[in-house]
């Protein structure tokens, strides 16, 4: 096969990262730059970027909210003059958290609506099941999935994920506080299916080069509804209980583990992916008081909550408690959905440097070229997360984790890991695929 | 944990599954038996008793879950049952239920009943609280005391179920229904009315099966798949259309789901329900208390 890339003129590659870098600094220098007016220039015809969202199915409370923070962020940049002087129009297909129903979305944006960038999966599931008919089709394709299988080197050039972070990475830069501070003998209950193996794979190995060890390995069916029998496989000299649950059942599993233990429970650190969309006042939640949880974003605000946070969760209709502002019975999926956020800023800043007027196959390579020729997003309004650094060999960010402690039914923030904790070797470069 | 406590935890949720399949898959049987129907769409009787149930609780609030959940036991089948009873008038009678017709119908409904709830209730699953809480402190594990009560509940109802069948009336009309069609019409047994009860009932047990796990699982739209399938394979084990075989063979798969889950896999233990489920077709397709038919 012959490699597309070397027939492009080095002048336009070379340009793209320079504008980039000067996009970059800019946005870093002043994050609020003031709202263009109208649209500047370009055509009116509208940028689409097809969302695939989880809308039913095990992820329909992820997908719900994936959904309004898209659309919360794409009125924000439709507010201050669209992507290239273009207006942006979000076009939202439901997948059923489903990877058939994933892979026939993808068609359904390349052929029927003719979008110019498919967007917003979580599941890794659905994202292992678009993927090749995304790379197939040349539509890129920015994933909000936190697994392991962009940055695996896996998928292909036309997969990115650079508003969230990966599972790998998660979990080496927080093995070392785990063993230090909770405990070294781990058992881990995680879903079976690739983001739960993710978890099994990485946490274990890097709890074994902290020193310790992992006694059981439980795996749970997704779509699990009963919890209670899988429990007494925990071995009883267990220190740590890992948890990470998706899913339907996750207030279940929560509930049954607490029936289970009583007030002699390990230590527990959990994934905020087994309580996301769930309220930590829900009646028999109390016994996680003292438990630890890992979240990307903390969900309630903290004491030295940023600018940049307040501002996100005012546009995204979220109060400080992780609620939605209209029900405070409604809570959100906080520690995923910045990502859908982060990742349409970094898509409007990639299809400016280059220069992205349509999708023709010349416009989509220097797209996927400028978001390759990232290095690094500020914290800042864009990101308001935190600081990124995104690799473009393997399409993926990395960023700061925050391990938080429940108490009083709420989630405090006790431990921040820097970006280096989470920084691995780079196992592929799609940079190298062709076009 | 050592063996001894292990098993006791085991069968304890053997059980709680065996009650909830006994009662979901009675329904499925007595409409099988009596009207010969397969009804696809039992499983969305059962999921739509949870909703209900999360209805009732959420409108009065988590002070009075105990009300909630009365109310809930005694309006989730009345609601369901009457839809059953609709959709018996309304399609199988129309059907004049042909064995074949009646799948592809109760397919049908099945959808009908999953997407009005998907679009009414929505895609989230949603908890109800249990009308009482205790946890029963075993000196290896805590246990749920609420679960305690499911198994109890589930007992009684279905003593009531036997002796309504065989002591009453009633039960002597559904059986010579079930024994013979033409011969109790004959005799005078109004068929129709029979069927549209009895297609009621069967709804109304799936419905009130769900009312009672729901507060240890949760309310979700695609929550009937499941049930649906394992009342199949109880009803097949047991023999199409016996209710002692349907409850025989519901504590036998309850009880060995809980069990292989637990001391090996849960895969393990659905591969050992279908892999039953196939030897029982092969080598003894009536069931274990089925009637040959010739």
């Amino acid at each position: 096969m012959t490699d597309v890339t070397n027939k492009l003129p080095n002048s336009g590659r070379r340009s793209a990262i320079k504008k980039v870098g000067a996009l970059a600094v800019g946005a870093a220098a002043s994050p609020f730059i003031p709202a263009l007016s109208g649209y500047a220039f370009g055509s009116d015809a509208p940028i689409k970027i097809g969302m695939q969202a989880h809308r039913t199915g095990i992820g329909a409370s992820y997908g719900r909210w994936y959904e309004r923070v898209a659309t919360a962020t794409t009125k924000l940049i439709n507010e201050e003059g669209g992507i290239n002087g273009r207006p942006v129009e979000l076009i939202v297909e439901d997948d059923g958290t489903d990877p058939k129903r994933g892979a026939e979305v993808i068609e359904k944006f390349a052929t029927l609506h003719k979008v110019d960038v498919a967007y917003g999966t979580l599941f890794s599931h659905v994202v292992i099941g678009s993927s090749p008919r995304a790379g197939e089709l040349k539509l890129p394709y920015f994933v909000v999935s936190e697994g392991h299988h962009v940055a695996s080197g896996k998928l292909n050039r036309y997969v990115f994920q650079p508003g969230i972070t990966d599972v790998k990475s998660q979990v080496i830069s927080m093995a070392p506080w785990v063993s230090q501070n909770l405990g070294k003998k781990v058992t881990m209950i995680y879903p079976d299916f690739a983001f739960g193996h993710d978890h099994r794979d990485y946490f274990s190995a890097a709890m074994k080069q902290q020193g310790g060890e992992v006694l059981e390995l439980i795996a749970i069916p997704p779509t699990e509804s009963s919890f209670t029998r899988y429990l007494p496989r925990i071995p009883r000299q267990t220190e740590v209980l890992y948890h990470v649950m998706v899913g339907p059942g996750v207030l279940t599993f929560v509930k049954e583990m607490g029936q289970f233990f009583g007030s002699s429970r390990p230590e527990i650190f959990g994934f905020i992916d087994s309580l996301e969309a769930v309220d930590f006042a829900t009646p028999q939640l109390e016994f996680l008081d003292g438990t630890h949880f890992w979240e990307a974003h903390p969900r309630y605000a903290q004491q030295n909550q940023s600018e940049f946070d307040r501002f996100y969760r005012e546009r995204v209709g979220v109060d400080e408690n992780g609620a939605s502002i209209d029900d405070p019975g409604d809570i959100s999926t906080y520690s995923h959905m910045f990502g859908c956020w982060e990742t349409l800023f970094i898509l409007k800043q990639a299809m400016e440097a280059s220069g992205y007027k349509s999708s023709t196959p010349a416009d989509k390579q220097a797209l996927i070229e400028a978001v390759e020729s990232m290095e690094k997003f500020e914290h800042g309004r864009n990101h308001p997360q935190g600081s990124k650094v995104f690799n473009g060999k393997i399409h993926q960010s990395f960023g700061h984790q925050h391990i938080s402690r429940v108490e009083n039914s709420r989630l405090n923030v006790v431990h921040t890991t820097s970006i280096e904790d989470g920084m691995y070797e780079p196992e592929g470069d799609y940079t190298q695929m062709p076009l | 944990m050592d063996f001894g406590p292990f098993l006791l935890l085991a069968s304890l949720e053997g059980l709680v599954q065996a009650a909830v399949l006994s009662l979901t898959a009675l329904g499925l049987c007595l409409t099988f038996g009596v009207m010969r129907v397969v009804n696809v769409s039992h499983g969305e009787f059962y999921m739509l008793g949870a909703v209900i149930a999360w209805w009732a609780a959420s409108i009065l609030g988590p002070k009075y879950a105990l009300s909630g959940y009365l109310i809930a036991l005694f309006l989730a089948p009345c609601i369901v049952g009457l839809l059953a009873l609709a959709s018996e008038r309304f399609v199988l009678r129309s059907l004049n239920y042909e064995p074949e017709a009646t799948i592809v119908a109760t397919i049908g409904i099945l959808y009908i009943i999953q997407q009005t709830v998907l679009m009414s209730f929505g895609p989230d699953a949603k908890p109800v609280n249990p009308p009482f809480y205790f946890r029963i402190d075993f000196p290896w594990f805590g246990y749920s005391g609420y679960k305690l009560f499911v198994i109890g509940a589930a007992i009684v109802v279905l003593s009531g179920t036997w002796y309504v069948l065989a002591r009453t009336r009633v039960g002597l009309i559904m059986r010579a229904t079930q024994l013979d069609r033409d011969m109790a019409q004959a005799f005078g047994i109004p068929i129709k009315r029979v069927y549209a009860y009895v297609f009621a009932a069967g709804a109304m047990y799936a419905a009130l099966a769900a009312v009672l796990i729901v507060p240890i699982r949760q309310a979700h739209y695609l929550m009937g798949a499941d049930p649906l399938l394992m009342s199949f394979i109880v009803v097949i084990i047991g023999g199409l259309g016996s209710v002692r075989g349907a409850i025989v063979a519901a504590v036998l798969i309850g009880m060995s789901d809980g069990i292989i889950s637990m001391f090996f896999s849960p895969t393990l233990a659905k591969m050992v329900s279908t892999l039953l489920v196939a030897l029982v077709l092969v080598f003894r397709p009536q069931g274990l208390f089925g009637v040959k038919t010739s």
